[in-house]
């Protein structure tokens, strides 16, 4: 008799035990959150494994919680491993999943097995309809996150949130208000008519454009460049620009991000006749990991501004471009820039 | 005749069997691997109102199944419409496109594109963009002489698809390069990619009263290839038959385009691969298209999915299989060049 209670006390502590791993092992899906389209989603309340839709959305998701990614829209180039995380240098290419017809197949999202799916950039009801759609037919909660590179601080807050990396998210969102604030206290100093007047060349040739009001130059002009392209809608697009156009605008800056663009540019005939280009005011934008002035319109352009910022208003700014960069580089992408590798980075047309 | 075509009870047999097993085949292939003995235990569940809801019946009932066939549906539809305007037309070189379509379709879609609408709404206008231009162009042809004019049909279509090519070209210029010229180009070379059950239910019924007239009047329009005077002599009222199949025809198109985007070749191709096979009369000719039509989709859009790390848009598939098959096809049949 006396030896059957210990057995029993046994039996009921194993059980208890089991309970708890149980309890432990299963994760509880117990959250409902409310992403930026205002759709309420159930999500694990645990995320370890998160799809980027998107490439803004990945840049996001590398700068917030680089541990969580299982992949990339498009994998990293060889010159832009350096400026990445170890960790996350070789992760698949898994593809882009925004826009219908996407270059994913769903069932390697499936098999990817991702906690989450999120996609950051626009909110209209194509995003809104695709969104609800690969959620219903895979079963993956999906979440928009408002794009807008005002909503930066905001969107940092809310996805913080939502993968349990709250302290980096409030961190992170600090940094950038500050950057923002940064820019209006320089544009402020610098009245209106001593603005530059800026103009983005893109392509080859150079003669591809934003207009004003584009996702490509909105950068520029909220440091306060006056985009010389100015376009036939308020929301701009990427246009063609005639060579007469170009002297008739007049620019005193260039910004570019082709670098053999921006070494032949004092060579060209129609270019060379440019305050800008008589000046030696033209800018190659900086690429690695991210680029500076889009590509992709995400996060990554909150180190374009401060870029512009030293461009346009040499003056006005006290601290070193250099100290800046590697700052950023540092708190958002995560790496330790030495001197050669914050070189190459800003201006590789010095060896 | 040179050679007696095979016959055909054994070749509409070989066919239907052809297209089941295709579809089976394909069912077990995809980026999510699943055993083929899974899929199979998995299927006979869900005939039998059982099953689970894990990741496989995920993969197998809300994604793969539903795109295996749509595809079957618009390699049908599309083959089906493309044999009829053959026959039509007279011409072997004709594909369903010929009156605009695709091209309207696609501008239909394109702008829904560009106004950021649902996807729902971006189908909808797809295939009312289509129906639209194709409505314009019989109008036009009507308006400029009798209807009955083949030339001036297909001139109407050649211009009013050249218009709509320019819309389409200016949405592209206006649209956002980062959100919508991905998802406007891949529309315009076709996918299958995120198909729903839901999309092929809605579908399959306008495929079907499109495809319809055809195979009631697959007779009278295999006679409409002797030539409008000869027809007109056997007693058929040419310009109102050609009405049924452009309408029939163009509905069929319009509605898998609405959902697959725009795919070239299917339509111009396999009618030659059905007339190969069963010879070149139309009431044959037509189920074996639809048949061949389905198979033929059904592995392109495996291959779309599966062959490589990233889909492939089935435009590119059908153009690199189609263009060399099209080739050996025209060199080893002499049949092809008279429909």
């Amino acid at each position: 008799m006396g030896s059957r209670i210990p057995f029993r006390a046994t039996l009921n502590c194993l059980a208890l035990g089991v309970a708890l791993l149980l309890t432990l092992a299963v994760p509880a899906v117990a959250r409902t959150v409310t992403d930026s389209a205002g759709r309420s989603v159930e999500v694990p309340d645990i995320i370890t494994r998160v799809f980027a839709a998107g490439s803004p959305a990945s840049t996001l998701l590398y700068v917030l919680a680089p541990e969580k990614m299982i992949g990339w829209v498009r994998a990293p180039r060889a010159p832009e491993k350096p400026y990445l995380l170890p960790a996350t240098r070789d992760l698949p290419e898994l593809g882009r999943l925004s826009g219908r017809g996407d270059t994913l197949n769903l069932e390697r999202l499936i098999a990817a097995k991702p906690d989450l799916v999120i996609d950051f950039g626009t909110i209209n009801d194509t995003y809104r309809s695709l969104a609800e759609r690969v959620q219903q037919q895979t079963g993956i909660p999906y979440l928009l996150i408002d794009g807008r590179f005002a909503n930066t601080p905001a969107a940092f807050r809310l996805l913080a949130d939502i993968l349990g990396v709250k302290e980096r998210g409030e961190a992170l969102a600090r940094a950038a208000e500050a950057i923002f604030a940064d820019v209006d206290r320089v544009r402020a100093a610098v009245p209106e008519d001593k603005r530059p007047k800026v103009y983005l060349a893109r392509g080859p040739e150079g003669l591809e454009s934003g207009s004003r009001g584009s996702i490509n130059t909105e950068i520029i002009e909220r440091v306060g460049g006056i985009n010389v392209v100015t376009g036939l809608r308020e929301k701009g697009g990427i246009v063609n620009v005639s060579p007469e156009q170009l002297l008739a605008w007049h620019p005193d800056i260039v910004v570019t991000m082709d670098q053999r663009f921006a070494a032949t540019v004092a060579g060209k005939p129609v270019w060379a006749a440019l305050p800008a280009v008589a000046a030696g005011r033209v800018y190659l934008a900086p690429t690695l990991p991210f680029g500076f002035i889009d590509g992709p319109p995400s996060v990554n352009r909150l180190v374009g501004l401060t870029w512009l910022t030293h461009a346009f208003y040499p003056d006005q700014v006290k601290t070193s471009l250099r100290d800046d960069v590697r700052a950023f580089y540092r708190l958002f992408y995560q790496v330790d820039l030495d001197d050669d590798a914050l070189t190459q980075l800003i201006d590789p047309r010095k060896p | 005749m040179k050679r007696p075509p095979l016959r055909t009870a054994t070749v509409f047999g070989a066919l239907t069997l052809a297209v089941a097993v295709l579809m089976l085949i394909a069912a077990t292939i995809g980026p999510y691997r699943v055993p083929p003995l899974t899929v199979l235990k998995a299927l006979g569940e869900r005939l039998a109102g059982a099953g689970g809801h894990g990741a496989v019946e995920t993969v197998l009932f809300n994604i793969r199944l539903p795109r295996i066939v749509a595809a079957a549906l618009v390699g049908a539809a599309l083959a089906a419409a493309g044999a009829a305007y053959q026959s039509l037309f007279r011409n072997p070189l004709v594909s369903p496109d010929i009156l605009g379509v695709s091209t309207g379709a696609g501008l239909g879609a394109v702008t829904g594109i560009l106004l950021g609408m649902p996807v729902m709404m971006i189908q909808l206008f797809g295939f009312a963009g289509g129906l639209a231009i194709v409505s314009m162009v019989m109008a036009l042809s009507r308006a400029l002489r009798s209807s009955g004019d083949i030339l001036v049909l297909v001139l109407a279509g050649i211009v009013v698809g050249a218009l709509a090519g320019a819309g389409i070209s200016l949405v592209k210029v206006l649209a956002d390069p980062y959100d919508q010229l991905p998802a406007i180009t891949f529309w315009l070379l076709g996918s299958l990619a995120g198909v729903k059950a839901g999309d092929v239910m809605a579908t399959l019924p306008a495929v079907a009263v499109g495809v319809a007239p055809l195979i009631l009047l697959r007779w009278r329009i295999g006679v409409l290839s002797l030539g409008d005077d000869e027809a007109r002599a056997l007693g058929i009222e040419v310009a109102r038959l050609r009405v049924i199949v452009i309408a029939g025809a163009t509905l069929a198109t319009a509605s898998v385009v609405a959902i697959s985007g725009v795919i070239g070749w299917v339509g111009l191709m396999v009618p030659h691969m059905a007339r190969l096979m069963v010879g070149p009369r139309f009431d044959r000719q037509l189920p074996a298209a639809i048949l061949i039509g389905a198979a033929f989709m059904i592995v392109v859009d495996t291959l779309a999915r599966s062959a490589a790390a990233i889909e492939i848009p089935l435009g590119v598939l059908t153009a690199i299989i189609g263009g060399p098959m099209f080739v050996w096809l025209l060199a080893h049949s002499r049949r092809i060049a008279a429909p």
